[in-house]
């Protein structure tokens, strides 16, 4: 039987999903994706050509506030979980 | 006296009548956790002397238990909430040393009806699992059997309830969180309408699905925890603004002539048979009781797993997102630039469970693979939510087992993520839908593991759904057994 999703891919994917897998989790990720994958294709039992997709749990409309600036979070309080600051801003290695 | 085995709201009316001291009340449940917990892990951390300078303030008059049911109660809170000052580590690495910089919604509300946090709880990963394995810190054992799970994702907080080692707790359930964990532990467990309880505060998982709600020792219980956390929160704009009944009075009214609907889907091969004959039973007692029993059919059951395990990995792999070592979380040491750092401190901060289901998520919500994926599981959503509004034209709430299976041992399902999945078979058909669901003990089998009976009702109807369930309990004896802790 064809595999649903290839090593290739399975690398693709988590590059894309920002994770670097090891040579091991990338064999057993490769085995696990397809046996999931498979069993939800029995989804393609059902015809749904007239049904509308469903996003949510029940029925919103949008939400919105006033354009008003607010009191927030701290700084320091919104810096102090970071593992790299200045005290000012998030430090970053090097993006180029 | 025996106060860690009573409900909280015994123990409020033993504090209110000054039978006992809340100073006494916490150091039971405190000393408890000292002496039982190692063996359980139920707690990943514990909040002794706060709750202890709490409870000071109500022995000393300058807190008034009348307040509200929930004074001088000692809860827990599953360790995916804030609590402000905390660490709140999802039972991730990557939140090892994450100090929420404020309360959620729910912590906020308990706080101000009096609740004294005893702790966080132990949880699958971001609240992925059945069993609780998957947490990066400890393993859960089950009171009743230390070789099984508590069940997951919510199981630290199960656990706890069932072993006396708080009065409730706060768990969240996504596909059967709170509920299943509740029936291997024999405790009760609710899960909310969506949009019932604001996440304000809660870290997201799959956010069309999660919910927060009550795990406790009795229905009462869950109705006083829920009356303190519902209602609409404008921090959460998926909280919805519609009045919030008055639970606890809802509770005694009888279920004469209700109509209570039984799924042929809910009952197939598979079913571990003593389970199947306490559900059985249960249903009998409702019968009883006065209420009529209707066979009705959700015929798009056996779809919702497959539908969910598209639908919620696609969330989380959005959701989780956010953790790239930059603002909080776990960075990685040795990366050569900006996208390596990213990937070196998920990878090393991710466990295996939370990884896979990022990359299922990506996968489906890849290009090329949207409309095959996820938008089929979208429409196969509508239908199984289709399948419950048609079933509430026929009957008033449904019956029907919580899992298939009663507490099963550690290990047995770790390696075969798929098998875990279908153990959710009967949880997750009501999360997609939305509606909201209990699940109430309802016998043991020969080996004495509890089995929960499942009560789901329509959205915002989470008076009929206690109620029931309450008329049941009341009915019954199995929530005043619990586990042989010494």
């Amino acid at each position: 039987m064809d595999s649903k999703i290839t090593r290739d891919e399975v690398r693709h994917v988590a590059l894309l999903a920002r994770l670097e897998l090891s040579d091991a989790e990338e064999e057993l990720m490769t085995g696990q994706m397809n046996g999931i994958l498979e069993y939800v294709d029995k989804l393609n039992e059902l015809d749904t050509k007239e049904v509308e997709p469903m996003t949510h749990a029940i029925e919103l409309r949008n939400v919105f506030r006033p354009d008003r600036v607010v009191p927030s979070l701290d700084r320091n309080d919104a810096l102090a979980n970071a593992p790299g600051t200045d005290g000012v801003n998030f430090v970053v290695p090097r993006v180029l | 006296m025996q106060i860690h085995s009573f409900p909280i709201h015994r123990i409020h009316d033993l504090l209110e009548t000054r039978q006992i001291g809340a100073v006494e009340t916490v150091s039971e449940f405190l000393e408890r956790i000292s002496a039982i917990d190692p063996g359980l892990n139920a707690y990943l951390a514990t909040f002794g002397e706060k709750a202890i300078e709490e409870a000071k303030l109500y022995d000393s008059g300058a807190r008034d238990f009348s307040a509200s049911p929930l004074a001088g109660a000692p809860v827990a809170i599953k360790d995916v909430i804030a609590i402000k000052g905390e660490l709140t580590t999802c039972g991730s690495r990557i939140l090892k040393d994450f100090v929420s910089p404020y309360n959620a919604t729910v912590t906020e509300k308990l706080r101000r009806a009096g609740a004294i946090f005893l702790g966080k709880t132990n949880l699958d990963e971001f609240a992925m699992g059945s069993s609780t394995e998957n947490s990066a810190f400890v393993k859960t054992r089950n009171p009743w059997d230390r070789q099984r799970v508590p069940g997951g994702s919510s199981g630290g907080s199960a656990a706890a309830v069932a072993a006396g080692l708080c009065a409730g707790a706060l768990g969240t359930d996504t596909g059967g969180s709170i509920r299943q964990p509740a029936s291997f532990c024999g405790v009760v467990g609710l899960k909310p309408t969506y949009g019932r309880v604001s996440r304000f505060g809660l870290v997201a998982f799959a956010s069309s699905l999660d919910q927060i709600g009550p795990i406790t020792r009795d229905v009462e219980d869950a109705a006083i925890m829920l009356q303190a956390i519902a209602g609409y929160d404008p921090s959460d704009s998926t909280s919805v603004d519609l009045p919030v009944p008055q639970y606890r009075a809802a509770l005694k009214q009888s279920i004469k002539g209700l109509r209570l609907g039984i799924p042929r889907e809910y009952f197939i091969e598979g079913t571990h048979p003593e389970v199947e004959a306490a559900v059985r039973t249960a249903i009998e007692t409702c019968s009883r009781l006065g209420a009529t029993i209707v066979d009705i059919s959700l015929p798009h059951t056996e779809y919702g797993i497959a539908a969910y395990y598209i639908i919620a990995p696609a969330e989380a792999s959005s959701n989780l997102a956010r953790y790239d070592g930059v603002k909080y979380g776990h960075r990685a040491k040795n990366g050569a630039d900006l996208l390596d750092t990213y990937r070196k401190s998920r990878s090393e901060g991710f466990g295996a469970e939370v990884k896979r289901r990022i990359m299922l998520g990506t996968y489906v919500l890849s290009a090329g693979y949207y409309d095959a994926y996820y938008k089929k599981a979208s429409q196969v959503r509508t239908l199984i939510r289709r399948d419950f509004l048609e079933a509430f034209q026929k009957c008033d709430a449904i019956l029907a087992p919580v899992s298939p299976i009663p507490a099963f041992k550690l290990g047995e399902k770790s390696n075969d993520p798929l098998q875990m999945y279908l153990s959710d078979v009967f949880t997750l058909p009501a999360s997609l839908a939305g509606i909201p669901g209990i699940s109430v003990p309802c016998g043991f089998t020969t080996e004495h593991l509890p089995i929960g009976l499942q009560i789901l009702g329509p959205h915002f109807r989470e008076e009929l759904v206690l109620r029931v369930a309450h008329q049941f309990e009341q009915a019954s004896s199995f929530h005043l057994l619990a586990p042989e802790m010494e």
